[in-house]
């Protein structure tokens, strides 16, 4: 019988924090800007500068971690982590190694084999480095430090994860728990939310770990999917026909569906932590730690649990909205303008979703305020609008957050609910259209479709489409 | 009295008398730049049109009513590992031969602040790493008050200037003895503050948790005149102190009855020139006279300043010299073949021999395996240094002992044998591992004619008792400088 294997799996994720500033100096942290223009002496390691921790980025690193349950450390400090690369300008980055912010905390993640608990090993605070851009025509590299200094918070699990879905739902579930706090807006594609896999994979019951590998690059829950069927492919194969997993890190090419080695242990370079003696140890008191915790959000699973308590909506929907801290903000600020929820829901669960995906969205982008949603619905609760002409509103609300009550007045979209006008309309489209007039009162049903649309077309659409229908019926 | 012959408190008064214009002032240093550097070297760059400059615009400051303090329109020399916008700062290193900053050091914006007129950046040991400025990689130093010998270092630039009248007060910065041994050497006062006293922002960084900027100057209150100006907290500097106890000059009480003075006797043992010692113990026998209770204990542990300066010294340099590596600024080889070859030659070639001797020692100490047993065995020992501070200063006001073991050597000799250099740290090294303020003042000359130093070492935050005792002796020693120049 062919022997059985498990996959064992640890990950370490890297958040960029959403500060306005960057770690250690002044700096903004804003995306795009020409090459070099969000830099100082400091973050571009210039002679005599000198690193200030922002106070933020603690507050983050904390919140993230009391979130995660893990313990914090009072008394932390920053250590240099040296290697000469020249997207680094000091040949050093500022981290933490010896004694990092949080520790030993775990989350509770679900699925369909149902609930467990992912160990956090550790947390730790860094500043990201530069970017490089090679230009292959003229044979030089150029250097942007606009992401140089820009905060960090790496999260370390335990080796606790055994699937591809287990770890897309405890990066789910960090996702979450981190959005809900503002502390990032973990976008794997924009690259504010990043995962390596440690992998290695073991026969069943084996005590002892197997040889595990580092798998980076991976910018999508897709390829991290792909990547851990891949590598566990990869190292079972290499077992059975007797040979080693080596240990490495490995780079994935999710076109290609395959991976290739970077570098080796061997080649493992001796970074030379120590203390970062420009940076004074941070003591974290209790005070501290009290305002942070009197800060939290409500988490989703609680949003959850409320919004089933107050709200008559669709389980479905709930877990849509709450999947977004963004979205759950919008419906609940939008309830509160006194929308019915049902009708919030639909709007966000139907058109918002259907845009999003349209102008490939996450709902962290979404730019229209509850104030407007609550207009339109209440145009269309007073049938001022009919639903093709608000879908129509939304769409633009969608795109520039107008004020529908403005837009639909100077657009000159409002219903028509002067009977007299609908009436020689309607008296007009039966005139002109003989043979459907004729089709309907041969039995044909349907023709009265397109006598409606006949007359809505007439009306520029500004017409409620059941008074149309009653009125036809009454001249036929 | 002349110009030259005015200390730069002195001189701010006859400026602000109109007894002396600040062109004036700066035109006779610059004059005697002229006629003494081709000497002694003092300077990496002399910038005379720029002082010049300075001069006018301070003249109008202080004409205007804009500039009144005890410094304004005094001319001052800066040691070149402190930035300056616009003007060459090189850390008499080769990797930053056409270094122009784009900011200024706190402590110099400090200093322009209060009116000072910047005359050039002074010569020092390259990055800061020696004692007797030679490893230079603009050349050697002289001693003002003999050619033939080293300056001290690695302040060695900013002691000689101050011993020529080459400038009026100079910036030092000292890691191990700094700018205490290089005062020594050079006759002139200097004081390592308090760590955090001034600010390190700007200072290209050696020994990062050791640092420290202070004044080299002619006499006591010159040095507490400069550190009012330029203590100050700076929030830029993460290890800058809020301290509300910088009024220095304050201090310059001719009183010592009943200061309590310690002498450690391990300060006193093998390895010290007899003439250093005696003038060192007549120096305290002076205080003695002037009321100061004066008695000998055992500090220990000095034995072990020496392995635990180079181990955590050399550690962090390691680390702040990465980012000289030609990519951003400053020397880049002519040829080289991909990234890691360019890094190689270009920091092979830009530093020079006592630069990579500590490189390489410091990246060993940090090296996987070693970290424990050097680096983290050092810090232990740094905190047992400083508990012994702690429990002499519940004894003592001030310690007192020599600079150095001996006045200066010849150009040289010191250089063949590091080990030997070290080893005239001893006396300084361990204020620097305790974070202590200490001040070095001349205390007599050899057989040689060479000067002495005397260090008085004070607890944390306490420089005015070093202030006080440093006033009352000089008033007792009287005036002391070189015969030729003046």
């Amino acid at each position: 019988m062919a022997k059985q294997y498990e996959t064992v799996i640890g990950l370490e994720v890297h958040v960029e924090l959403a500060t306005k500033t960057k770690i250690f100096c002044g700096c903004s942290t804003a995306f795009g800007g020409d090459p070099n223009t969000h830099t100082c002496p400091v973050c571009t390691g210039m002679p005599g500068s000198l690193p200030v921790l922002n106070k933020q980025v603690l507050e983050y690193a904390v919140a993230v971690g009391l979130a995660t349950n893990c313990t914090i450390t009072q008394y932390c400090k920053f250590d240099r982590k040296n290697y000469f690369y020249p997207d680094n300008p000091q040949n050093y980055q500022i981290s933490q190694l010896y004694l990092p912010i949080c520790r030993n905390g775990k989350v509770e993640i679900e699925t369909e084999k149902g609930k467990k608990f992912v160990g956090i090993h550790e947390i730790h605070m860094e500043e990201d480095a530069g970017k490089l851009i090679h230009d292959e025509w003229d044979d030089v590299s150029l250097v942007d430090y606009n992401r140089s200094g820009v905060p960090l918070i790496e999260i370390v699990s335990e080796p606790d994860m055994r699937s591809a879905e287990e770890v897309i739902a405890y990066l789910e579930k960090l996702r979450m728990i981190i959005q809900y706090l503002g502390a990032s807006d973990c976008k794997l594609q924009e690259g504010s939310m990043r995962a390596d896999v440690n992998l290695s994979i073991r026969e069943v019951g084996a005590e002892e770990f197997g040889t595990r590998t580092e798998m980076k690059n991976l910018n999508s829950f897709k390829a991290i999917a792909r990547a851990i069927e891949g590598e566990t492919e990869r190292q079972i194969d290499l077992l059975e026909s007797g040979e080693k997993v080596v240990q490495e890190t490995r780079r994935w090419d999710d076109n290609k569906g395959e991976s290739y080695a970077m570098r080796s242990k061997e080649d493992a370079q001796d970074y030379r932590y120590f203390p970062d003696p420009d940076l004074v140890p941070i003591v974290i008191d209790d005070a501290f730690l009290d305002g942070i915790r009197a800060k939290q959000p409500e988490f989703r699973e609680e949003k959850m649990a409320r919004y089933k308590e107050e709200f008559d909506i669709p389980e479905y929907d709930i877990e849509i909205i709450t999947g977004s801290k963004h979205m759950a903000d919008i419906f609940e600020a939008t309830v509160a303008l006194g929308s019915q929820p049902k009708k919030v829901s639909n709007w966000l669960m139907v058109e918002t979703l259907r845009l999003l995906k349209e102008k490939n969205m996450d709902p962290e982008d979404i730019r229209f305020s509850p104030e407007n949603l609550a207009k339109l619905i209440g145009l269309t609760d007073a049938k001022a609008i009919n639903s093709s002409v608000a879908k129509e509103v939304f769409e633009v609300m969608f795109d520039q957050d107008v004020d529908p009550e403005k837009y639909v007045e100077e657009k000159g979209l409002k219903t028509v609910n002067d009977e007299g006008a609908l009436r020689r309309t309607v008296e007009e489209v039966i005139a002109n259209n003989p043979q459907s007039v004729e089709d309907y009162r041969n039995g044909k049903e349907k023709a009265i479709g397109f006598l409606v649309g006949q007359t809505m077309k007439a009306m520029k659409g500004k017409a409620d489409p059941g008074m149309v229908n009653q009125l036809l019926k009454e001249f036929l | 009295m002349s110009i030259l012959d005015m200390t730069a408190v002195e001189l701010a008064a006859a400026i602000k008398n109109k007894e002396v214009t600040v062109t004036e002032a700066t035109e006779a240093v610059l004059a005697q730049i002229e006629a003494s550097e081709s000497k002694y070297h003092c300077y990496v760059t002399v910038d005379k049109e720029g002082a010049l400059k300075q001069a006018a615009e301070v003249q109008n400051k202080i004409d205007s009513g804009e500039l009144t303090g005890p410094l304004a329109g005094v001319p001052v020399a800066i040691k070149d590992n402190m930035c300056t916008e616009g003007l060459l700062t090189t850390c008499s290193s080769k990797i930053l031969y056409n270094f122009v900053p784009t900011f200024s050091s706190e402590a110099v914006l400090n200093l322009q602040k209060a009116g000072a007129v910047i005359l050039g950046k002074t010569n020092m040991d390259e990055f800061a790493m020696g004692s007797t400025t030679e490893t230079s990689a603009f050349g050697v130093t002289k001693n003002p008050w003999n050619p033939e010998h080293v300056p001290g270092g690695s302040s060695g630039g900013s002691a000689a200037a101050v011993a020529a009248n080459e400038c009026f007060y100079a910036l030092g910065s000292d890691t191990g003895g700094s700018i205490r041994q290089p005062a020594s050497f050079c006759g002139v006062v200097g004081l390592k503050p308090t760590y955090g006293t001034v600010s390190r922002y700007g200072l290209i960084a050696y020994g990062s948790s050791l640092d420290q900027i202070g004044p080299l100057c002619k006499d006591v209150t010159d040095c507490a005149t400069i550190m009012e100006v330029i203590a100050s907290h700076d929030t830029k500097d993460s290890t800058s102190v809020e301290r509300n106890d910088t009024d220095f000059t304050s201090a310059l009480v001719d009183d010592v009855k009943g200061m309590r003075i310690g002498i450690p006797r391990d300060y006193f043992g093998e390895g010290l020139d007899p003439e250093v010692k005696d003038a060192v113990l007549k120096a305290a026998q002076v205080l003695k006279d002037k009321g100061a209770i004066v008695e000998e204990f055992d500090l220990s542990l000095v034995a072990y300043a020496i392995p635990t300066y180079y181990t955590i010294a050399a550690a962090e340099a390691s680390s702040n010299l990465e980012r000289f590596d030609g990519i951003k600024y400053g020397y880049r080889t002519e040829e080289y073949e991909g990234l890691h070859n360019m890094y190689k030659k270009s920091r092979s070639e830009g530093f020079g021999a006592e630069v990579k001797r500590r490189i390489m020692l410091g990246s060993f100490v940090l090296s996987s395996g070693y970290y424990d047993a050097y680096y983290l065995k050092a810090l232990r020992v740094k905190a047992l240094i400083k508990k012994a501070f702690d429990e002499a200063f519940a004894k003592y006001d001030v310690i007192l002992g020599p600079v150095a073991p001996t006045t200066a050597p010849k150009l040289g000799e010191s250089l063949s044998d590091p080990i030997k250099m070290y080893l005239g740290d001893i006396y300084t090294i361990s204020i620097n591992l305790a974070g202590l303020p200490g001040l070095s003042i001349p205390c007599g000359v050899d057989a040689d004619g060479l000067p002495i130093g005397l260090q008085l070492i004070g607890d944390c935050f306490n420089e005015k008792k070093l202030i006080q005792t440093a006033y009352a002796y000089e008033k007792e020693r009287g005036a002391f400088g070189r015969k030729e120049d003046k």
